[in-house]
């Protein structure tokens, strides 16, 4: 293992979606000679899959918007877990980085005098978010390519890390074997910013592509890092069901922020039946309420079916469990009847291409058969709110990978803006802490031959499990026992199965060698997306309430005491330990402007 | 349920050194693409079978292949369209080296992408830029592109003439570069570059790039033909020259 491949930078950018994109293009410009390590091709991550937009509040459509309606929207949205500095910062810079981003090239959908046309979208009270017809991930994630490449940002591309190497506390680099080869790469460096994204494939129903496993939360939490917030998974309401190949691809917000309505297997516009209190008061309940709201936001409220995510998710849920879903399992979702066919395939031609090819279903003319999906994790690595460092030295995390920003339930559009906001912030601050360190960390040489020697333990296992079979199991058992309702049988019974499916994982078989070979890579994939699950799981039976995305029956409502604290999960003596640490006290003038009408 | 039945998949297996095609009994579920069938191969009888893929929603680029000899993405091909009864050949894309089995070296792609010039935009009005939607529609269809270099490999020009690649960037970067010369914002000039390094001359327009672009962005039609156009009314035409010269000056007088 001597010769293994070494580079030294000031900072690594794990990951090339929105968020490390746009941390790697600040540190570079802060003078820090920094790489972004990707497991895919450069321009293919997960970013490109965002589909409805980018919320900021620029107030083009309506001037009476601005970061303290955005703001609140964040924190009822998120059920005030959030932490509430993140969303500030986010609510109030989020349009300079949507501007940004235009002078870097982007060319967001025009308003009729020439500005940045804003879309409705669930939880936020006016049209807020920034579009690109139904591709505006694209759009995003190819400007921020092209800035990184004139930037002459090094990439390694379809290079994955196994872990992050330590000197004493801090971070001194991180290890990598490159898909192709399957050669091992020593990164050197006292920064690293992890922009990973999330953690769906964990489960079977997901939005999710294969890099989503969890590779971030897992190199934190073996760092020593904590997490907070894993109970909260979001389930997106709308996913395609049928056919079964295409179960889980995302079918976008937009519909319904463009006038489409979910209806139950009779016809029926159920949402009416499913309005939390805290919404009441602002949602529409009778259909010609919100039928009116489209043209006339000043003295109609919001359709229900506009409600965030969590409240829309569970309604379906609910449908469907007392019977009144479609054929297929889901609900149906409904443009057809709603917009003509031209507006449908100017505003949504992805969505009309996707149940075109995929499904057979002309969306202009029938309705959509839709059911929730795994999206996205609310959960991840602690943070400060400034600087986005993570709870161990040298460490920085944004986008998905990072929590607080979203608190219990993220609202459509607050993600592509989080990972602009923080992505950036990110960047800055390590690029700052590699330059203000006195003597650089180095890890010992030993620690590298470790970790490599544990990666290729699967080509010594004989006849050991099949990886595909495991993630499998995995995927069925988080889907059945930690998914969109919880209970603490239920959790528990997970807890023992992913215990087992640990051992499972530590006698898994790489047939072949090591040139790109999925079967090894999905082997060490497996073992951040266990660790992932645990922590899921964990978190999930601690918080004994149901508050945005964690939602337990045996414990149906929110419950004060848990209001006030995240739940943490930490490693202690080579295990995940759960904890409970204290949010910080939301400042009266930000408390007046939640509470305002 | 869906209803199941048995295919022959004939996949090339195989590295930079050589390979060959091998087969596979597979099942298929109704409304599966060959994405899901090459992944079924993978789980049941070749887990080192390499395949690179993300989204599986059509919206990432990654997991091109020719499929019974069309370049295609392999989540977005139904099995649907195949006779069931004929085997199903599934080869890497041709014109980049293979790495391993459907898996092709396209960093081709990214080193004629370091050469595009980035973008220059005009200064920013203290009120901010304003664009008409009418003026950002073609540069919109040409953002639709998700670089899944099927027209890159279908392109005769570097296809089997590995000798044209250093000079000639192909219809991807050609769209790339129609962008930005078409971007209303955009100040900078690339026409000069495009003709004596890109090889923008050597496309003769024979329109197979646009007939496999997944995305249907009609890039011979609106930016290959268009980027011509401007290269030959710049370089070699005295005549559009002189008059464009004679209508910038008159329009200057009557403002």
């Amino acid at each position: 293992m001597r010769e293994r491949e070494a580079r030294e930078y000031d900072v690594i950018v794990i990951g090339a979606g929105g968020a490390g994109l746009r941390a790697a293009i600040e540190a570079q410009t802060e003078g820090a000679r920094t790489a972004v390590i990707c497991k895919s091709l450069l321009g293919k991550a997960h970013t490109v899959m965002a589909e409805g937009g980018v919320a900021a509040a620029l107030g083009t459509v309506y001037p009476e918007d601005n970061w303290e309606v955005h703001f609140r929207d964040t924190m009822r949205g998120g059920k005030m877990l959030n932490n509430w500095r993140m969303a500030q910062i986010h609510a109030q810079e989020a349009p300079e980085r949507v501007l940004e981003l235009e002078e870097w090239g982007a060319l967001f959908d025009r308003t009729r005098d020439g500005r940045i046309l804003q879309r409705d979208f669930g939880g936020h009270r006016y049209a807020r978010l920034a579009h690109v017809g139904d591709r505006t991930g694209l759009e995003m994630i190819r400007i921020l390519q092209h800035k990184a490449v004139a930037a002459d940002i090094d990439v390694f591309m379809e290079c994955t890390v196994v872990r992050l190497l330590k000197d004493g506390d801090r971070i001194a680099g991180a290890l990598a074997y490159r898909r192709e080869s399957g050669k091992f790469v020593e990164f050197r460096a006292p920064a690293v910013v992890l922009a990973t994204g999330g953690i769906g494939k964990a489960y079977k129903v997901t939005s999710n592509s294969w890099e989503y496993t969890g590779d971030g939360h897992a190199l934190g939490l073996w760092a020593g890092a904590d997490l907070i917030d894993m109970e909260c998974v979001q389930f997106h309401p709308t996913g395609m069901v049928w056919p079964p190949s295409v179960t889980g691809i995302l079918v976008t917000e937009g519909v319904r922020g463009d006038g489409g309505i979910l209806r139950n297997g009779s016809g029926e516009r159920f949402m009416f039946h499913h309005i939390s209190e805290m919404f009441r008061a602002e949602t529409a309940d009778t259909e010609e309420e919100a039928d009116r709201w489209y043209t006339d936001r000043k003295a109609a409220r919001r359709p229900p079916d506009l409600l965030p995510r969590d409240e829309v998710a569970r309604a379906i849920v609910a449908e469907i469990k007392e019977g009144r879903g479609t054929q297929h399992g889901g609900v149906y979702l409904d443009i057809a009847s709603r917009q003509d066919t031209d507006f449908i395939t100017r505003r949504l031609p992805g969505m009309y291409h996707q149940f075109k090819e995929l499904a057979d279903v002309d969306i202009t003319k029938e309705p959509m058969e839709v059911g929730p999906t795994c999206h996205y994790v609310m959960g991840g690595l602690k943070v400060d709110a400034q600087t986005a460092a993570a709870t161990v030295p040298g460490l920085f995390a944004a986008g998905e990978v990072a929590a607080g920003m979203h608190g219990a339930n993220r609202l459509g559009g607050n993600s592509l803006s989080d990972l602009l906001v923080f992505g950036r912030r990110a960047g800055r601050a390590a690029a700052e802490y590699a330059r203000a360190l006195g003597v650089r960390p180095e890890a010992t040489s030993d620690q590298a031959d470790e970790i490599a020697r544990a990666a290729l333990q699967p080509f010594e296992q004989r006849d050991g499990e099949n990886p595909y079979a495991l993630q499998q199991d995995l995927q069925d058992t988080m889907q059945e026992l930690v998914g969109i309702i919880r209970t603490e049988d239920e959790l528990r019974k997970a807890l023992d199965r992913l215990a087992e499916l640990k051992g499972r994982a530590g006698r898994v078989t790489a047939e072949g060698n090591r040139l790109y070979n999925p079967g090894w890579h999905l082997a060490l994939d497996l073992r951040s997306l266990i660790a992932v699950s645990e922590t899921i799981a964990l978190a999930a039976l601690e918080r004994k309430e149901s508050r945005g995305a964690q939602t337990r029956e045996d414990y149906p409502q929110p419950d004060p005491e848990f209001a006030k604290v995240n739940i943490v999960v930490r490693m202690k003596d080579g295990e995940p330990y759960v904890d409970q640490a204290p949010l910080e006290p939301l400042p009266d003038e930000l408390r007046a402007i939640v509470e305002a009408k | 349920m869906a209803d199941t039945s048995t295919v022959t998949m004939r996949i090339w297996r195989g590295d930079a050194t050589g390979g060959g095609f091998e087969e596979y009994e597979v099942e298929v579920s109704s409304g599966e693409v060959v994405l899901d069938v090459l992944h079924r191969v993978q789980a049941t009888e070749a887990p080192d079978l390499a395949v690179r893929w993300n989204c599986k929603a059509g919206r990432c680029g990654s997991c091109s292949a020719e499929v019974d000899g069309m370049p295609r993405l392999t989540c977005m091909t139904r099995m649907s369209i195949f006779d069931p009864n004929e085997p199903i050949t599934v080869a890497p894309m041709r014109t980049f080296p293979v790495v391993k089995d459907l898996v092709t070296d396209v960093s081709f792609n990214y080193e004629m992408a370091k050469r595009v010039p980035p973008f220059q935009p005009r200064p920013k009005p203290v009120d901010g830029y304003r664009m008409l939607q009418e003026d950002i529609e073609r540069v919109q269809e040409f953002r639709t592109c998700i670089e899944c270099f099927l027209c890159q490999n279908v392109c005769h020009v570097i296809r089997d003439h590995e000798e044209n690649k250093p000079h000639f960037a192909g219809p991807r970067l050609f769209i790339r570069y129609a962008e930005l010369e078409m971007h209303p914002l955009d100040t900078g000039d690339r026409r000069d570059l495009l003709q004596e390094q890109n090889g923008l001359g050597l496309c003769n327009i024979t329109k197979c790039c646009s007939e496999v672009c997944p995305e249907g962005i009609h890039i011979t039609d609106n930016a290959i033909i268009p980027l011509k156009e401007r290269v030959v009314d710049r370089k070699y035409d005295p005549i559009a020259w002189l008059s464009r010269t004679i209508k910038a000056r008159r329009s200057r007088r009557t403002t």
